[in-house]
């Protein structure tokens, strides 16, 4: 076993103990943290796949942004376990069929002859000055452009509905508008008044 | 045996598991420095504002109070960890370490000077950015495993400034990203060293400061933010929730976090000098590029953070989040287009 196989044993371990906890832990915090740590050491696997841009990119927008505003609302949420465990079973053999079918569904795909080892064969070892990040850049700009467009503009409509979707104008906030601050003038603030001084 | 002798030995001592104990020995030789700049750094800090605010500063350990920073360290070392007692006992340690370790491990794809980086990888600016975003998990978690009010509403705090400057800095990179089509810090150094005014021996104004002016003010000002550091420190504003995420910290676990902010402090100094002010290189074409060049810059701009610590007062909160979302973001939006449509036509200047 060389080093590369190890490490890759390594990182395994710790994203299926990780993933495991995920599930399991009672408390909602430490279950987003062991997510967190999961998508860490999937960035690792894939840093061992020499796709470093991927692999960075899954722990800049995964790890340092969708994480952090996860954790930012469970660490606020009053997660009361009893209230979630009640209708367990009710629910019990709907979430069972639909995880059943995930299961299938993964089975067919990764069991699948297309899927194998054989049918993606090795890049090889990648040429001098070879750069993934460039590489990657140059196929979704030319092969892939209407596609790529085509997902952003979608990614901006989610974004413009969850906006219209939950903003509400508040009668009673107390939002100041920093431009009307600045912009105050002396003359809106203050009047000289001009009071000659009485004589006696 | 000499010690040019001796330290060709050392491969042969070390054997298969020598590249292993050499780049130890080069994390050492990054790691060792920083600290002893973070030490001064608190120390020039306390100097510069005390001037600044007519007072001496530190001047009682050791010549012209030079002793100050290690007193301090020695003590917070000799200091009791107190553990309150509803911590969330393993997050409680976790948080510093994470604090501590990622300002650290962004360190390890600055390029020092020509050829003196740690790992001298393609998506350098990635790797970066990726680094110091985990860097707010330190903050988070501290701030909850703590369980105290204070310590929660600073990692709030902390957590959306982090998330909102990120982007504001973030897109001042895609610009640089532009102009020298790489991702590699050693290679955007060199983007700079050419140009009309770099030919004429004045590289100081072929520097991506000049074009990207917007991004360099948009990108130091965020670096500040990133780094809570004052008009920007709400997250540990004394009048209003006393030190933020440290309350509840005390000794070397507080230390972990005063010594994080600082190296990042450093970082975003470094990162600076790299990105907008031409790195190692020279501003004059008759003096030679070297690592003094890249010092100079980044001590003038840790000193642009003091300076400022000294001179404004603490922002509001609601004026932080309008600063990073509504004039930094469009700002950048804007000035992107017009880089792109500035390269595209045929007064582009970075061929």
């Amino acid at each position: 076993m060389d080093f590369k196989t190890g490490v890759f044993y390594f990182l395994a371990t710790i994203l299926v103990l990780s993933s495991l906890r995920v599930i399991t832990a009672r408390n909602p915090v430490h279950a987003a943290l062991f997510l967190v740590l999961a998508f860490f050491s999937a960035g690792g696997i894939w840093m061992l796949l020499q796709a470093e841009f991927l692999a960075i990119v899954l722990v800049m927008v995964y790890v340092g942004a969708v994480m952090v505003l996860f954790l930012f609302v469970v660490m606020m949420l009053d997660v009361n376990l009893e209230r979630l465990r009640q209708g367990f079973w009710s629910y019990l053999p709907l979430g069972a069929t639909i995880g059943l079918l995930m299961t299938l569904e993964m089975a067919l795909v990764l069991a699948g002859s297309y899927f194998g080892p054989d049918s993606m064969p090795d890049p090889g070892a990648p040429v001098a000055g070879f750069n993934n990040t460039k590489e990657l850049g140059r196929l979704l700009f030319t092969d892939y452009v209407y596609p790529f467009e085509l997902a952003s503009v979608i990614l901006l409509v989610a974004i413009i509905a969850a906006v219209v979707l939950t903003k509400r104008p508040r009668k009673d906030s107390k939002a100041q508008n920093a431009r009307e601050q600045i912009g105050v003038r002396r003359n809106d603030r203050l009047r000289i008044v001009s009071m000659p001084s009485e004589k006696e | 045996m000499g010690p040019l002798q001796f330290f060709e030995s050392l491969p042969i001592l070390f054997g298969p598991v020598w590249p292993l104990v050499w780049t130890l020995l080069k994390i050492l030789g990054i790691i060792l420095p920083l600290l002893l700049c973070v030490a001064y750094l608190t120390f020039w800090e306390r100097k510069v504002i005390g001037w600044m605010q007519v007072r001496i500063g530190p001047n009682r350990v050791g010549p012209w109070g030079l002793l100050q920073p290690i007193a301090d360290g020695l003590k917070l070392v000799l200091k009791e960890i107190i553990v309150p007692t509803k911590a969330s006992k393993g997050l409680y340690f976790v948080g510093p370490a994470m604090a501590f370790a990622t300002a650290l491990a962004a360190w390890a794809v600055v390029p020092f000077s020509e050829g003196y980086v740690l790992a001298n990888v393609n998506a350098g600016v990635l790797y970066l950015l990726a680094m110091t975003s985990i860097g707010i998990y330190g903050v988070i978690i501290s701030g909850w495993a703590s369980n105290s009010k204070y310590s929660f509403y600073g990692a709030m705090r902390s957590a959306a400034q982090m998330v909102s400057y990120e982007i504001a800095m973030g897109f001042a990179l895609v610009c640089v990203l532009m102009v020298s089509a790489s991702l590699n810090l050693t290679d955007i150094v060199h983007g700079q060293a050419k140009g009309r005014f770099a030919d004429m021996g004045l590289g100081l104004l072929s520097w991506n400061w000049l074009p990207l002016l917007p991004m360099f003010l948009v990108y130091l000002i965020s670096g500040i933010a990133e780094t809570n550091r004052a008009p920007f420190d709400v997250v540990e504003g004394e009048s209003e929730i006393v030190a933020g995420h440290m309350v509840e910290y005390s000794g070397m676990a507080f230390a972990m976090f005063f010594l994080g902010e600082y190296s990042n402090m450093i970082l975003v100094s470094v990162m600076t000098s790299i990105f907008f002010l031409g790195g190692w290189l020279s501003p004059v074409g008759f003096l030679p590029d070297s690592f003094v060049w890249l010092a100079g810059k980044a001590c003038f701009i840790l000193f642009l953070f003091l300076w400022f610590r000294a001179t404004f007062p603490r922002y509001r909160y609601d004026q932080i989040m309008r600063l990073g979302w509504k004039v930094f973001v469009p700002l950048c939006m804007v000035w992107l287009l017009f880089i792109g449509v500035w390269m595209m036509s045929p007064l582009n200047i970075w061929k």
